[in-house]
């Protein structure tokens, strides 16, 4: 009998559905489209700029070739280079930290009861309240060096990490961890391969807004608390009234943002490529 | 009351935390071999006996016997067919099917031979390389339906398997679960809420009633499974068992 049926399973019993997905080669087809009406969307607002700019609105308003040049400028007397090289190492060291420590915060929130009572409605306060209003507080406990650029950026940022982690974890699908369950899975066999695969789409998003956090905490140290870096190429040229200058920094701290999430989310592509999104 | 019952459901009661009692007193035999189908309306407890007998549930009282072992626990002698599927999106077909292997420890390379059979069972040969969203609903399910072929378990659980796909595919996998089951012999407690499904694939049907879940008849259809699909449909036996239950159900549908 057993002989039999070893010998027979290899027939095919079943045959498939013929429906193949056509879905999986049409982004591709559509992207040269796509490039076309981004940079007719970037000629339009940098030419509204440019007229508006001409018109002019204000005096404190050049138009989009003025801050172009000095972009270009401020890049080639190594002003923006000295600045970033005050503004980004407390980024870095913030982000660092709130990726770390954050992730696994958010983690251990998720499994752990405990953790989560804890945590939890501390950062509900943390994530609403408006930290604008507590970051020149930090000047009080921690002066106005680079302690308290990377305490602001961790203060902005920590709270949308720690929070997607946790929700990532909570939201593992219960079918999926009865399955794993069902098929005598360890605890630990668990949270490595179900959970934490299932929430890291939902980790890696936490991360991209902490960057995005951490440029809005760095600036707003550099502009309220400690006048350094971008921040203070900021305030220095509104203060003298160079405008073009002024927003020729603040064009080049909004392209930095935009590059390095752009570049996040390229990674995040890359690792988890072939599911455009997890959950269902 | 049979020769050779492979589960054994005693006097199992189930009371959720929040009042519902989902189950009392049932007691059942699962004859080895047999397809035996859980039929009942929604709410007659018939997914809480399921995952009772698979372990995922501890019931308020009674106990579940595998092969005259009590049980408590998720054990190798049975596996679970999921309704929403449950595939890991993350993983390809490949991946999925061989999960539970790859849970019980054994290496990459035999994994993935064992499971290749079983695709090939299941008739998605060409698609191990697949996501489960580029699978259409009746080729998860064959998927999960593969995976639990793989780790071998005497006992196949499947709960409302077909209801998340459309009626023809649903009627496709019926005759082709009882050809594979005619190749793989396993006992099957299959749970569904559709009366056809029960008669057309069930050596025995459990009728469950509601508020609570009791067993209120136990059917044996007769029907030779071994016969041609149409041929199935056309048995009297078919159509007189699926009225009779028909009969018995409806008193309870108001």
């Amino acid at each position: 009998m057993l002989a039999d049926v070893n010998q027979r399973a290899h027939v095919q019993v079943l045959g498939p559905e013929l429906e193949q997905n056509a879905l999986v080669d049409l982004p591709r087809v559509r992207s040269v489209g796509i490039i076309w009406w981004r940079i007719l969307s970037f000629v339009l607002v940098f030419g509204a700029w440019e007229v508006a700019g001409r018109a002019p609105v204000s005096l404190a308003f050049p138009p989009f070739s003025a801050v172009a040049a000095a972009l270009v400028g401020l890049t080639l007397d190594g002003e923006l280079l000295r600045a970033y090289s005050d503004t980004l190492p407390p980024l870095l060291i913030g982000i660092s930290l709130v990726s770390i420590g954050g992730v696994a915060a958010g983690i251990a929130m998720g499994l752990l009861r405990p953790v989560e009572w804890l945590f939890y409605p501390l950062l509900v306060v943390m994530q609403t309240a408006p930290m604008a209003a507590i970051i020149p507080l930090i000047t009080q406990f921690y002066g106005v060096g680079a302690a308290a650029k990377v305490l602001a950026v961790v203060i902005v940022s920590m709270p949308l990490v720690v929070l997607n982690s946790y929700k990532g974890i909570r939201d593992t699908s219960t079918s999926l961890l009865e399955m794993c369950r069902s098929f005598m899975g360890s605890k630990w066999q668990e949270i490595t391969k179900i959970i934490l695969p299932s929430a890291s789409a939902m980790i890696f998003a936490g991360l991209r807004l902490s960057i995005s956090g951490g440029f809005i905490g760095i600036v707003l140290a550099e502009l309220l608390i400690t006048p350094t870096g971008i921040g203070d190429v900021i305030s220095y040229n509104s203060s003298i009234s160079h405008y073009a200058e002024m927003y020729a920094a603040i064009v080049s701290i909004v392209l930095l943002a935009t590059f390095t999430l752009t570049l996040l989310q390229r990674l995040e592509r890359r690792l988890f490529g072939a599911v455009p999104t997890f959950g269902q | 009351m049979d020769a050779d019952p492979i589960v054994k459901v005693r006097d199992v009661s189930m009371r959720y935390e929040n009042g519902t009692h989902a189950l009392n007193a049932v007691t059942l035999d699962i004859p080895k071999g047999n397809l035996v189908t859980l039929l009942g309306p929604s709410g007659c407890g018939k997914t809480s006996l399921l995952k009772i007998i698979a372990g995922l549930l501890k019931p308020s009282s009674g106990e579940i016997r595998i092969n005259d072992r009590v049980t408590h626990a998720p054990g190798p002698d049975r596996a679970l067919v999921f309704q929403d599927f449950a595939l890991m999106p993350w993983a390809n077909m490949m991946r999925n099917v061989a999960f539970g292997l790859e849970l019980r420890g054994v290496p990459r390379a035999e994994r993935h031979r064992i499971a290749q059979k079983y695709i090939s069972e299941v008739g998605l040969t060409g698609f191990e390389e697949k996501y489960p969203h580029e699978l259409s609903g009746g080729m998860r399910q064959r998927a999960g339906l593969a995976r639990a072929l793989a780790v071998n378990a005497d006992v196949l659980m499947m709960d409302e398997p077909f209801s998340s796909v459309d009626e023809q595919m649903r009627r496709k996998l019926q005759e082709d679960l009882l050809a594979l089951l005619r190749v793989e012999k396993k006992t099957v407690i299959f749970v569904t809420h559709s009366i056809e499904e029960a008669v057309y694939l069930s050596d025995r049907i459990v009728l469950l009633s509601r508020h609570p879940g009791r067993v209120m008849r136990i059917v044996d259809t007769g029907i030779d499974h071994n016969a041609a699909p149409e041929d199935i449909r056309r048995d009297p036996r078919y159509l007189d068992t699926v009225d009779d239950i028909w009969t018995s159900l409806k008193g309870y549908l108001n």
